[in-house]
């Protein structure tokens, strides 16, 4: 999600920064291939967009039957989620509070660690340190959520057991753990950049007034830097929330409303991936997993929603 | 003959191998304004970096020499960078006001060196502001942001922001290269008067502006100081050669 937000601001600097080169473009394509091309593309970026107007289309057609069937009240304050008893049960308060919990686990480990890097990497670190950590970081996000499940279910979850006793380790605190390192790379590199692009002049006024390094960076250089900051933030939520895999193997697959770190929980995401396969298409069940996915569609657009304002804005803040 | 605040004695500065700076021997007495000209690159900027070692902040530089602040070397190891420059503020040649409120920009020294009693802060500020001579223009506002200050008024800011912090010495670097003639007047007045409490040491590439306000003025050319002399001399009766070709334009 964040390498596709990258992406988008990416193609949003360029289109700015280089209006001739469009403008001359679109003048050119009058005749020949250039015309045949421009239609391809067009068809093409068209096609991508049909395809996630399909998916929330399809999900939201697939959810709405049981909104009228099961109703608002049970879906979202019923705390017993039994899809396949007697009885069946659909409240989802237990898995939206799973969600929760863990995500903030998640980010209450990951925001300090991660601006912390970020700070070191771009303020203090000397060229060689930043060099080699770089892509110690990027490595990060290239290793598949699955592996990390499995480290958290083969080193972690004992840990927890023989540190907390517990007698089950899967738990909130192992899953934001292993959530919390898989934002890392997010959070830093995006604050890292918004770190670099504070103007030296900032800093150079700060230290010739006899500040602290700390002090110019606590007080000039990050306060300078926030909206870059807390966008890195809201994406690296969104990492925590909609990651299913790892978060599925170590936190415990108990449907529940938690009442402490130390117990075990089950998120939204780990629901529909572990229930999808046992279900009856059509049926109720099925039909109240797609109404989850449909939740974490509106959660997560909602955060990019929030990314890409805060982004604007300081644009807006630069332009002046 | 006053006594001397700042003095260097056969200065060398280096970025990595490249030399940039050749043994300058300089006097700076208390309570004189010390100009600094020279054509673009001859060195007088990083010369007047050396006073609060700015220059520290790019890797890889190293300094030959004595720089003296009232007798005692700044480049000894024992000395603390963050006390030297309390007492050696520097305003530069962007305005580089912070993108805070224009109170919280002139109240930011004094507040990073533990003042924090409101009322201490209120009164530090508009002397500040009233020393840089922009208190009238800006005392109904002060709680906007300062970038929404003209670029004069920002370098006056800048300046008030330096003042706050009550050092000896103030370098400038350029502080009037990018302003309207109007604003570069009002700094210029204002230099005038900092100088009964400062000493200010100026780079400037405006020779008249030289001429009008320092006291001294030293001459600085590939690296070099090819002369320093009282300013009236300078620019009425030079002894070097390439001095009098630079000051009468005929090089630059």
């Amino acid at each position: 999600m964040a390498a596709q937000f990258l992406s988008q601001l990416k193609f949003k600097f360029a289109r700015e920064s280089s209006p001739d080169v469009f403008l001359e473009s679109s003048i050119r394509g009058k005749q020949g291939w250039d015309k045949i091309w421009e239609k391809c593309l067009a068809l093409i970026s068209l096609f991508s967009v049909s395809i996630v107007f399909s998916i929330i289309l399809f999900l939201v057609i697939e959810a709405l039957p049981i909104l009228s069937k099961v109703g608002f009240k049970e879906l979202f304050f019923s705390d017993r989620w039994q899809p396949t008893s007697e009885v069946a049960g659909f409240g989802m308060l237990p898995l939206i509070l799973g969600s929760i919990w863990v995500t903030v686990g998640a980010l209450v480990l990951t925001v300090p660690l991660g601006i912390g890097c970020a700070i070191y990497l771009s303020e203090v670190a000397p060229i060689r340190m930043s060099l080699m950590l770089k892509p110690a970081i990027e490595l990060l996000s290239a290793i598949p959520s699955v592996v990390y499940g499995f480290f958290g279910l083969v080193v972690v979850v004992p840990l927890a057991e023989k540190f907390f006793h517990l007698p089950v380790g899967q738990s909130i605190m192992v899953g934001s753990f292993i959530l919390a390192i898989m934002a890392l790379p997010t959070i830093i590199s995006i604050s890292e950049d918004a770190l670099k692009s504070v103007p030296k002049s900032f800093r150079e006024a700060s230290l010739a007034l006899g500040a602290t390094r700390w002090h110019t960076i606590s007080r000039v250089v990050v306060p300078a830097a926030f909206s870059g900051i807390a966008t890195s933030v809201i994406l690296g939520m969104g990492r925590a929330v909609g990651e299913t895999m790892a978060v599925l193997m170590v936190t415990g697959n108990a449907a529940v409303i938690p009442h402490s770190f130390l117990e075990p929980v089950r998120t939204l995401t780990a629901t529909i991936a572990a229930e999808m396969g046992e279900t009856a298409q059509g049926g109720l069940h099925y039909q109240s997993l797609f109404l989850i996915g449909v939740l974490l569609l509106i959660i997560t657009m909602i955060l990019n929603g929030i990314a890409s304002f805060i982004v604007q804005r300081v644009h807006q803040k630069n332009a002046v | 003959m006053n006594t001397l605040v700042l003095q260097t004695q056969k200065v060398s500065l280096f970025y990595g191998e490249r030399q940039a700076l050749f043994d300058i021997s300089l006097d700076v007495p208390k309570h004189s304004v010390v100009a600094l000209i020279g054509p673009s690159g001859c060195g007088k900027t990083s010369y007047l970096r050396l006073f609060n070692r700015m220059n520290d902040l790019i890797s890889n530089t190293s300094v030959t020499g004595g720089v003296y602040f009232h007798d005692q070397n700044i480049y000894a190891k024992s000395v603390d960078v963050v006390k030297l420059r309390r007492k050696i503020g520097m305003v530069f040649q962007k305005t580089n006001p912070f993108p805070k409120s224009m109170f919280d920009n002139v109240a930011y020294g004094p507040r990073a060196h533990g003042v924090f009693y409101k009322n201490k802060l209120q009164e530090i500020v508009e002397r500040s502001l009233k020393q840089a001579a922009l208190w009238d223009e800006v005392k109904d506002h002060l709680y906007e942001s300062a970038l929404t200050l003209s670029g004069g008024q920002q370098q006056r800011l800048c300046i008030a922001r330096t003042l706050a912090v009550e050092p000896e010495v103030i370098l400038m670097d350029e502080p009037a290269s990018a302003l309207d003639p109007i604003s570069t007047q009002k700094i210029e007045e204002l230099i005038l008067q900092l100088k009964q409490k400062y000493t200010i040491v100026i780079v400037t590439h405006n020779l008249q502006q030289a001429a009008r306000i320092s006291d001294y003025t030293a001459f600085f050319y590939l690296g070099e100081m090819i002369e320093c002399e009282k300013t009236e001399v300078m620019f009425t009766n030079p002894k070097m050669k390439r001095t009098q070709d630079y000051v009468t334009g005929r090089f630059g």
